[in-house]
């Protein structure tokens, strides 16, 4: 309740102002990519492999720095001083769970970032505990993270950054190596959520159930933004930049 | 390719979490004892044999009330005996000193402190193990923690226990891929090896720069800190106490032989 | 070439555990000082890479036998020695926790070892000196071999002194190192071209990987001086006894030596026996009783009395194994 109030006094925007990153080894990965993103928005960023999609989440939370231009969170840049709150509201999810699954149980995972809030021990519990039924994984609580499904890691993964109470949740290919049943899952379950969600994927299907907005990626630059259906509809768009048109639309506008 | 090695740690870890009395105590006052039964084992003097009998009681008493399957144990104690063998093989040959008639039967000094190499072998072995499976890794690292270990030590070890899975399974993975695509000799060269290897190392150290992204992203700030959940309470106390007063009294009076006496009817 | 602990002494094994969780300690210190929060994963990740890498093997060429990793040089070259020691301490407290490889007691004799000698001696002294700073070439191979077959060297030496000043083993110092130190030559040979194909793999495939300065500083003057005595007494003293033993038959031999030996030298073997746990190069002989006064009063056991130390001693293990099992019933039939 506490932070809903917050949240509707100050929403925090994500704004993204001419950003340009290049690899030590001189590989230019992003180019001038600017956009602006609304509190609780679900935005989908989609393109093939090395489009730059993940080199421009790892910017979102400070874990690369640009090298030109500016990631802003309410207004204020990312930066060495602003690192650690901006890491507070932005919940990132990984790619492979088995990186950010590295505590010996559930609940040690889902309790590490508490533990660096200085948050007492009995809230941890309970915080812990709210963070688990939220993906309905209560019950792994005590369970060693490598004994898990796919789907099960990914969910307490999501869990691990829920517990935190970010403002957005950053997302790279959440439903990648998942079975149908975990994807349905993971969907409802991102549906579910009012924070902001900015998911990177290739998963277009996916896209299209829980993102109404998208910017499409490729060779670090933005080569297209707009509501999901016209992009994705648009054959000639998705197949110059590596992508297909989603069965889930053809099914719905038949030619 | 030792197989899948790293398979049974997974197999006492899930002993580690079972519910019993014995999980429950608090995982130092385990290590204590254990350590403190670990030295009482090793001073008995080197030919001493029925005398290390009776501590058998104490890994045997934990294997029953932490319900830990006894081939579990047994299974590993046997691959981790050749070097102690190999260096205990010598010394029948070397201490040849009749020292105990059986009957037509003599037995030399060295096959004496032979036999007592291989008790102690297995009753220190068999306790660590015990020690594992009653506690698991976590405990006993939180554990080694509060006895004042770094904490980055006892970090070390987490991560490597966990890693030990993920890594592991990427290892066979391109082992298994190698050898599909050689012809059927079941070593590989150096040549291949070492790129097996380097291509495990890249991906382990790229891994390792992942994993350390997620705990920037959840606030890691070069401090892990571990939970401590357990106190030692009463019952920790009888443990500890119980046990030391049982592993000091065999170790003064050798209940074994009392029961020999008694049994062939002699005097002590 | 794990020690085991049924092979110690509890002096042994405490006097190993102390130099080992000393180093532990300070070796954590000097990682924390180093404010690389990096490091954490990356060291708990290469542990669990340097296990794995042990359980595959690679054919020796012209043997027919095959080899694997032991991986302390490669990480000390990929850490610097303060941080790969820590992470060979804990692959060791893993396999000593896990799969009994060596013990619990032994844990601190097999930290030194396996992880002093390649990252403190082998390492600062021989790798870095030899490579400079060429990563390639002739110099990387020479550099890696050296020191692995150094450290190694050093590491079974420091078993045979182990065991022997525990004195629960029979075999002679001499006949013990001429066993030891053959067998770890070949396989620090092996180890060390092994580690330098992996470093060259390395500095091709990824560069950067192999570069933690901060790390890397050349230890103080006094500790490498501290070190290099060691390293000289060490080899001087394994030449020395080496040379004037002609192996196993001398080792039987000496045995029918050993009888007359025995009992005029209870007043020197007490003394001894104080003197044993300093200095190691001593016992070149096998001790007949070890600590405590039961143990003296030893040659004086009756066969009787004896026989029924036997009789008893099974009974006993039966009745332990009867405590175990009733315990294990009961708990399953509650």
């Amino acid at each position: 309740m506490l932070a809903n109030r917050r949240r509707i006094i100050n929403t925090p925007t994500l704004e993204i102002r001419d950003l340009s990153f290049s690899y030590p080894d001189g590989n230019e990965a992003l180019r001038d990519i600017s956009c602006r993103i609304e509190y609780g928005e679900s935005i989908g960023i989609i393109g093939g492999n090395g489009a730059g999609k993940s080199t421009l989440l790892q910017h979102l939370n400070g874990c690369l720095m640009p090298s030109k231009g500016n990631v802003l969170f309410d207004g204020r840049p990312v930066a060495r001083e602003t690192l650690a709150e901006i890491r507070r509201s932005v919940g990132m999810v990984f790619q492979d769970p088995d990186d950010q699954l590295f505590m010996p149980t559930v609940f040690d995972d889902v309790a590490f970032g508490l533990l660096h809030l200085e948050v007492s021990s009995e809230n941890i519990a309970e915080r812990v505990r709210t963070a688990l039924e939220r993906v309905s994984m209560s019950h792994l609580s005590d369970r060693p993270p490598y004994k898990l499904s796919g789907g099960e890691k990914r969910a307490v993964a999501i869990a691990t950054v829920l517990a935190l109470s970010p403002d957005i949740l950053v997302l790279d290919e959440p439903t990648s190596n998942l079975d149908p049943r975990g994807r349905r899952r993971l969907i409802k379950l991102l549906r579910g959520f009012d924070q902001t969600r900015i998911i990177a994927t290739h998963d277009l299907e996916l896209v299209v159930e829980v993102c109404p907005r998208v910017i499409v990626l490729d060779g670090g630059r933005i080569v297209a933004e707009g509501a999901v259906t016209d992009l994705l509809n648009n054959e000639d768009l998705m197949f110059s930049h590596g992508l297909e048109r989603p069965h889930i639309l053809r099914h719905r506008h038949p030619h | 390719m030792k197989t899948m090695r790293y398979l049974e740690v997974g197999q006492m870890d899930d002993l580690g979490r079972l519910d019993t009395p014995l999980h429950r105590l608090d995982a130092r006052i385990k290590m204590v004892t254990v350590a403190v039964f670990i030295i009482a084992v090793m001073s008995f003097p080197r030919y001493e044999v029925s005398g290390l009998m009776p501590l058998f009681v104490f890994p045997f008493a934990l294997i029953g009330v932490g319900k830990i399957p006894l081939g579990c144990i047994y299974k590993k104690v046997l691959p981790a005996l050749p070097f102690a063998l190999f260096v205990g093989l010598f010394n029948p040959l070397i201490d040849r000193d009749p020292m105990l008639t059986l009957g037509p039967l003599a037995l030399s000094g060295g096959w004496l402190s032979f036999a007592s190499i291989l008790l102690r072998f297995t009753l220190t072995v068999s306790a660590a193990l015990t020690l594992v499976a009653c506690t698991g890794i976590h405990r006993l690292c939180a554990g080694l923690e509060q006895l004042g270990v770094p904490s980055l030590f006892a970090v070390q070890i987490l991560f490597l226990y966990r890693y030990l899975f993920v890594i592991g399974d990427e290892s066979i993975r391109m082992f298994r891929s190698v050898q599909i695509r050689s012809t059927g000799s079941k070593k590989l060269s150096l040549r291949v090896y070492c790129a097996l290897i380097g291509h495990l190392l890249i991906r382990s150290i790229d891994r390792a720069q992942r994993i350390y992204r997620a705990m920037v992203s959840r606030g890691f700030d070069g401090q892990i800190r571990l939970l401590h959940r357990t106190q030692p309470g009463w019952r920790d106390a009888i443990f500890l106490l119980g046990w030391i007063a049982f592993f000091i009294s065999v170790r003064h009076r050798n209940p074994a032989r009392i029961v020999g006496c008694w049994l062939t009817g002699e005097g002590l | 070439m794990h020690m085991a602990d049924a092979l110690i002494s509890p002096a042994v094994g405490g006097m190993m555990w102390v130099a080992a969780t000393g180093l532990i300690a300070w070796c954590s210190k000097k990682v924390r000082a180093a404010c690389d929060d990096r490091l954490i994963p990356l060291m708990g990740v290469l542990g669990a890479f340097v296990f794995a890498a042990q359980m595959i093997n690679f054919a020796i060429p012209a043997t027919g036998s095959s080899g694997h990793i032991g991986g302390g040089l490669l990480l000390t070259a990929l850490l610097g020695p303060h941080a790969a020691f820590l992470v060979i301490a804990s692959v060791l407290t893993v396999q000593a926790f896990f799969f009994a490889d060596g013990g619990l007691l032994a844990l601190g004799c097999n930290i030194v070892n396996l992880g002093f000698f390649p990252a403190f001696v082998a390492y600062p002294l021989l790798y870095l000196p030899i490579t400079k700073s060429a990563k390639n070439g002739a110099r990387l191979w020479i550099a890696s071999v050296a020191a692995a077959v150094v450290g190694l060297q050093m590491g079974s030496f420091a078993v045979v002194l182990q065991t022997l000043a525990s004195g629960v083993s029979d075999l002679p110092f001499g006949s013990f190192a001429l066993l030891m130190q053959p067998i770890h030559f070949a396989i620090g040979v092996v180890e060390g071209l092994a580690t330098a194909a992996v470093v060259a793999f390395m500095v091709r495939a990824r560069p950067e990987a192999l570069v933690t300065d901060s790390l890397r500083k050349p230890l103080r003057p006094v500790l490498t001086g501290l070190l290099l005595a060691s390293v000289l007494i060490g080899s001087v003293g394994s030449w020395f006894t080496s040379s004037q033993l002609d192996g196993l038959e001398w080792a039987i031999q000496k045995t029918s030596g050993n009888e007359e030996m025995e009992t005029p030298e209870t007043g020197t073997h007490c003394r001894l026996e104080k003197v044993q746990e300093k200095t190691a190069f001593l016992p070149d002989y096998g001790f007949k009783d070890a600590d405590s006064e039961e143990a003296n009063a030893w040659p004086a056991v009756e066969i009787g009395t004896s026989v029924s130390g036997l009789v008893g001693g099974l009974s006993t293990l039966a009745i332990a194994a009867l405590i175990g099992f009733s315990l294990k019933a009961r708990r399953r039939n509650e």
